[in-house]
């Protein structure tokens, strides 16, 4: 099953790139499409960052992972480059288990 | 493959280009090496995290469809999340498609290289030699580097035992955060990001592993439908 996941989202994935690059722009051009598809990237993201940090199986836990993420965000206020940022949040909840 | 292009424009323009886009395509690549860890963190093996950046290659996709399994949930719900992710990509490609104007079987192998980062290295171009120097500069050194690193940080996660003890756990929301974050400039998009992490959590106790997300991207779905605001291009 994983590996039908990863082989049809990969497939799928390339044809939405070709897809952007061989449809005519206009049929995108509605004001609504264009409002859904430009804040669906957010909120999933967002829904993804609450999942990965907050939860465990079907429960909601506050641990050494929400420390870690305000660690990214303080590494993101000061412009952080991308691996600081991730290696950053590992090392601090690393730390926080060591305690 | 910069010098050839460099021939059909302004030379010192493009040389222009091909550093920068070589510096992005540098930072970007190697954050690979993250993803590599993470995938194999969150249970998959190194053969399937390979596979994942050769054939989808784009970052939050890949992210998202291994942190959907690492939460337990469904591959299902973890490929329709990746795909949801995708579909900016075909933003993109409306915005390029003019610019770059590849037909055929170059417009088929260029729509793999089509991601945030040769997006944005190509869109502000004026002329098309421009832009295709920097689509192919960066979208090329991304996906050797970032393919690369996948490898490295896989073979690395595999080796090293427990993923926790060193907090990569902890590392995908970080990942994903720092994804959002030039979005997050925008109040809009602030709250929308605010409103999808709630109504993802509501539904953590109450639904299967993967489907929070899901529901989550109905928050955008509804604001987007209920906005007025013109999308800038």
């Amino acid at each position: 099953m994983t590996w039908l996941a990863i082989l049809a989202a990969g497939v799928g994935c390339y044809l939405l790139k070709l897809a952007g690059l061989s449809v005519p722009s206009r049929v995108l051009e509605r004001p609504v499409v264009a409002r859904v598809a430009d804040l669906i990237p957010v909120a999933l993201l967002a829904a993804l960052i609450a999942i990965q940090v907050f939860t465990r199986g079907p429960d909601l836990v506050l641990d050494a992972r929400a420390a870690a993420l305000a660690v990214a965000v303080g590494l993101l206020l000061v412009r952080a480059p991308f691996l600081v940022v991730v290696f950053g949040a590992a090392a601090a909840a690393a730390l926080l288990r060591l305690l | 493959m910069s010098e050839g292009l460099a021939g059909s424009g302004e030379p010192e323009d493009h040389r222009q280009i091909v550093r920068d886009s070589l510096g992005v395509g540098l930072a970007t690549g190697t954050y690979g090496i993250s993803f590599g860890a993470v995938s194999v963190a969150s249970g998959l093996d190194v053969a399937q995290t390979c596979v994942l950046s050769l054939l989808m290659f784009t970052g939050a996709s890949q992210f998202a469809l291994v942190g959907v399994l690492a939460s337990g949930g469904a591959p299902l719900s973890g490929a329709l999340t990746a795909l949801l992710l995708g579909t900016r990509n075909t933003l993109y490609g409306l915005r390029l498609a003019p610019l770059l104007v590849w037909t055929g079987r170059r417009r088929l192998a260029a729509a793999h290289l089509l991601i945030d980062e040769s997006t944005a290295m190509s869109v502000t171009r004026t002329t098309t030699p421009g832009a295709r120097t920097g689509f192919l500069t960066t979208g090329l050194s991304i996906f050797v580097l970032w393919n690369l690193f996948t490898l490295v940080g896989a073979v690395a996660g595999t080796a090293i035992g427990d993923p926790r003890t060193y907090g990569l756990d902890a590392a995908v929301g970080a990942a994903f955060l720092a994804l959002l974050w030039p979005r997050l400039r925008e109040r809009r998009n602030l709250l929308v990001g605010l409103l999808a992490a709630m109504v993802a959590l509501g539904m953590v106790p109450v639904t299967a592993a993967g489907v929070p997300v899901l529901v989550a991207g109905g928050v955008a779905l509804l604001v987007g439908a209920l906005g007025r605001w013109e999308v800038r291009r």
